[in-house]
Order: structure tokens, then C-alpha cells, then sequence
């Protein structure tokens, strides 16, 4: 059972270096908020099965947290919709997209 | 010796790592943001979901297993709505998707500019 708890946290491990490139890459603003947003998604999983890798499954608390933050998360994604920028509602702002 | 349950595990949870590994891979190799947004959404979704069942079912009727309902619950309802309001704001500010019979090359033409 460890093996397998190791090769999955191994797996997410390397996943949330391919998706870290992502965010750094970019090139659109949204690429990076996308990539974060997946990071945030395996930043729970990976706590998750560390908790279980280790043997102390109380890690499944500090996981809900996680996952409540990264509900905070999608609120931000939510507003940016709304106005493009998360500060405030300026108009006629040169934008930026790259 | 695993009883079947156990396997189940296993195999739930080595099945959500390649769903994993697959969406970091197409994550980053994918030519465009909107093709972006199907390597990271969903197979988010599906390998956190099948992870998370893995979990579950490793765990049996304990507490554990309510948290981790509440984890899958979160990821559910949070994941798809942060896609769908990325591309929707992409979208909306006027973020051009590739298409057409030449968009490796008009992709080649935008990395050039």
C-alpha cells in the first residue's frame, strides 16, 4: 500500500513542477491563473496522500483548508471575470493580456 | 494478502496519477490557452475524484472518509466553475482561439511577432 501512496504522490510531485512551468511560461495571464488554480487542486491531493504515505491521516484537516482557500481562490478567478483586474473596477486601463 | 477492496484502491488511486500526470504533460505542451483548459480542467477533476475515491476506499467507514467526502465535494464544485469562468473571461476580453486548417502556422507567425 506505501508503494502505491508513494507513486501517486510522485506523480503529483512532478505534475506541480510541469504545471509550476506552465505559470511561469505563460504567456497569457490566464495561462497562469489556470495553472495555479490546477496547482491549488494538486497542493490538496498531495497533502492528502502524504498524510497518508506517513500514516497520520489528521493531514486530511490541513487538506480541507487547503481546498477551502482554493475555493477563495476561484472567487478572485470569479471578479477577475467580472472587471479583469482584482484591485478595483478602472476603465479605459490599457490592458495587458501577454 | 489484498482483499478486493484494497486492489480497487490501488487501482483508483494509480489510475487518477496518470489522469494527473496526463493534464500536468497537456498542460504544458497544448498550443493555446483554450486547449489548455481541457488538459487542466478535467482531467483534474476525474484524477482528483479518482484519488480521492482511492482514499476512500483505503480508509473504510471512519471519519477520514467524511473528510475526505468533503474534499471531493470542494474540488467538484470548485474546479469546472474555475474553468468555465477563465475561458468565459478570456472570452470576453478578447482573447483570440486558434483555428482554421492553418493554425500551426499562424501559430508559428504569433511565437515570431
Amino acid at each position: 500500500m506505501t508503494g502505491v501512496f508513494a507513486a501517486a504522490t510522485a506523480a503529483i510531485v512532478v505534475c506541480m513542477g510541469l504545471t509550476l512551468t506552465r505559470s511561469i511560461l505563460g504567456p497569457t495571464v490566464f495561462d497562469r491563473i489556470l495553472a495555479v488554480n490546477s496547482f491549488g487542486t494538486k497542493t490538496v491531493l498531495l497533502i492528502a496522500l502524504i498524510g497518508y504515505l506517513g500514516g497520520r491521516p489528521d493531514f486530511l484537516d490541513l487538506a480541507l483548508v487547503y481546498a477551502l482557500m482554493n475555493f477563495i481562490g476561484t472567487i478572485a478567478a470569479l471578479k477577475f471575470t467580472l472587471f479583469g483586474d482584482l484591485a478595483g473596477m478602472e476603465e479605459e486601463k490599457s490592458e495587458e493580456l501577454y | 494478502m489484498a482483499g478486493p477492496v484494497e486492489v480497487l484502491s490501488w487501482v483508483c488511486i494509480l489510475t487518477g496519477s496518470v489522469f494527473v500526470i496526463i493534464g500536468g504533460i497537456g498542460l504544458l505542451r497544448l498550443p493555446d490557452f483554450y486547449t489548455r483548459i481541457h488538459a487542466a480542467g478535467i482531467t483534474d477533476t476525474l484524477g482528483s475524484w479518482l484519488i480521492l475515491i482511492g482514499l476512500m476506499l483505503h480508509e473504510g467507514f471512519t471519519l477520514g472518509t467524511a473528510k475526505l467526502a468533503m474534499l471531493l465535494f470542494f474540488l467538484l464544485a470548485t474546479g469546472p466553475l474555475a474553468s468555465h469562468a477563465l475561458a468565459k473571461s478570456a472570452f470576453m476580453r478578447g482573447l483570440d482561439p486558434l483555428q482554421g486548417r492553418d493554425l500551426v502556422d499562424r501559430h508559428e507567425v504569433d511565437d515570431h511577432a
